[in-house]
């Protein structure tokens, strides 16, 4: 894994919100053909992290280069979000737009080409075929999860993170998901930053595991070697002693 | 019928302007800009009565006024609504994290903007020569500029209360609608700049759309081009949407230090 160049480098993170640190000083890389996963309690910092890499919240203090550009100057952010993308189950489309239109808007967004094969070639995948002309808002929560997961798609990200992707989908779509994210991963060796509360899910998906816990890593390894070091059975076993205050 | 049910729901708005001043001026804002703009209206027409006038061409005035007024108006919505439009489908996360960068939605809101306006002028138009057999395109060719500086004073409003509302969040959304009309008593829209008091009159100076709305009654007036008011409109509508370009790249820089483009989005 360390013999290519990572896609991704964070050094000495940290965020504060007045008194409050979010992220104390955090420092992982991202490879190419990678899934990391970031794993935690509520409020531990995962999604502030993201945010972060994402440029939608300014670090205090720290270092984030990705594909060696630096996010936080305009010209490289840009750069590096073309190459990039992100999906969340906490943001939704425009409602009154179809989904094919909600697509094309970011294929444009994106200068993507050959945009209508893309978003076939999406609504295909992720099963949104039969309400690809309906607008946004007849759309179940699973549906629109779906929907974003395509837009995440859309420009065939290099790396891609996924705020708890498969939180309102059911199992069967779920294991699909993840079944096509490993392929992207094998193939197009995608790298994926990937935060979850379903901790079978991350210990299927994950190469490597970062442990935040209050705004911290306070363990990283793969999905054994965390289950290995805190004696856990699996790794819900293992976030529960993280969440209830047990260090390795 | 259950008085504690009542009383529960009556809280549950009386609680709302507990902890927002936006809602708790809302009551009094309206009222207040109705009071002074039809009390300006009043003293206008007072006063054209008492100096026994010949009455002029209200029609003009009032539908030409209401028409261009409109043309701000919607240009301003063109932006916070279309904004608002995002933070309401929560979407507004989705955009930021792609390529678009914060000129790019700025320039293609204004896009929107004027297509609005062009659309709500058009037909505004064309309903007010059916009904009222009111040609606006009296004023001539001078419209074209009028509109233009209408329509920036309209971005320049629009961007302002879109920073205002990316910084204290959708409690501000209030201000999407009122804003603009904020301008309207000073604008001397429906009424000649000197019917407001003195002090009023100062501020006008500074306001890019009353030399508009003078300039239109000049020209239906007198038939005479004002270009010296439409040099200052252009002029004062360059520093409005400069002065607002920079409060809104500000406020965006603060936004992304506290964590608050995040929390919009979701």
């Amino acid at each position: 894994m360390t013999a290519a160049l990572p896609l991704l480098e964070v050094k000495n993170l940290s965020k504060s919100f007045n008194s409050f640190q979010a992220v104390k000083s955090a420092s992982f890389e991202l490879y190419p053909g990678e899934i990391l996963g970031l794993l935690g309690p509520n409020g531990a910092g995962k999604t502030t992290i993201i945010h972060m890499l994402l440029g939608l919240t300014s670090p205090t203090a720290g270092e984030i280069r990705i594909f060696g550009l630096d996010p936080s100057k305009p010209r490289q952010r840009e750069k590096i979000l073309r190459r990039m993308n992100f999906s969340s189950t906490y943001v939704a489309m425009p409602y009154s737009l179809t989904l094919r239109e909600s697509l094309m808007v970011f294929a444009r967004l994106y200068g993507v080409k050959k945009a209508r094969a893309r978003i076939d070639h999406l609504v295909e995948q992720f099963e949104l075929k039969d309400v690809v002309d309906r607008p946004v808002r007849t759309l179940s929560s699973g549906q629109m999860t779906r929907l974003n997961l395509a837009k995440a798609f859309i420009n065939e990200p290099e790396i891609l993170l996924l705020d708890e992707p498969t939180a309102s989908l059911d199992p069967d779509i779920a294991d699909r998901t993840r079944t096509y994210l490993l392929e992207m991963k094998r193939t197009k060796k995608m790298a994926i930053l990937y935060t979850s509360h379903n901790m079978q899910e991350m210990e299927e998906i994950s190469d490597r595991l970062l442990f935040l816990h209050h705004g911290e890593i306070i363990a990283r390894g793969t999905p054994q070697d965390l289950v290995a070091r805190f004696r856990g059975e699996d790794l819900e076993d293992v976030f529960l002693k993280v969440a209830r205050e047990v260090r390795p | 019928m259950k008085l504690h049910r009542i009383s529960a729901m009556f809280l549950r708005h009386i609680y709302l302007y507990r902890h927002s001043l936006t809602r708790l001026v809302e009551i009094f804002y309206w009222p207040l800009l109705d009071l002074l703009v039809w009390g300006f209206v009043s003293l206008y027409i007072t006063k054209l009565s008492a100096e026994k006038q010949s009455t002029p061409n209200f029609l003009g005035i009032f539908l030409g006024a209401l028409i261009l007024w409109d043309i701000l108006f919607r240009s301003q919505q063109g932006i916070s609504v279309s904004f608002l439009e995002e933070v309401w489908a929560r979407n507004f996360l989705n955009l930021f994290v792609s390529p678009l960068t914060i000129g790019e939605y700025l320039a293609s809101l204004m896009m929107v903007a004027v297509f609005k306006v062009v659309a709500v002028f058009l037909i505004s138009s064309l309903l007010a020569w059916l009904i009222y057999s009111f040609n606006l395109f009296i004023i001539g060719i001078y419209l074209l500029p009028f509109m233009l500086c209408l329509v920036i004073l309209g971005w320049s409003i629009g961007i302002l209360t879109t920073g205002l509302i990316l910084r204290f969040g959708q409690q501000a959304e209030v201000l999407a609608w009122g804003v603009a009309f904020l301008f309207q008593p000073i604008s001397a829209v429906f009424y000649p700049v000197s019917v407001l008091p003195k002090f009023l009159q100062k501020v006008a100076l500074v306001i890019p759309a009353s030399y508009v709305f003078e300039g239109m009654r000049a020209i239906i007036f007198n038939q005479a081009f004002p270009a010296g008011h439409l040099v200052k409109a252009f002029g004062l509508d360059l520093v409005y949407l400069s002065l607002a370009l920079l409060f809104f790249f500000r406020m965006f820089k603060q936004v992304r230090a506290r964590g608050l483009l995040a929390k919009m989005g979701e």
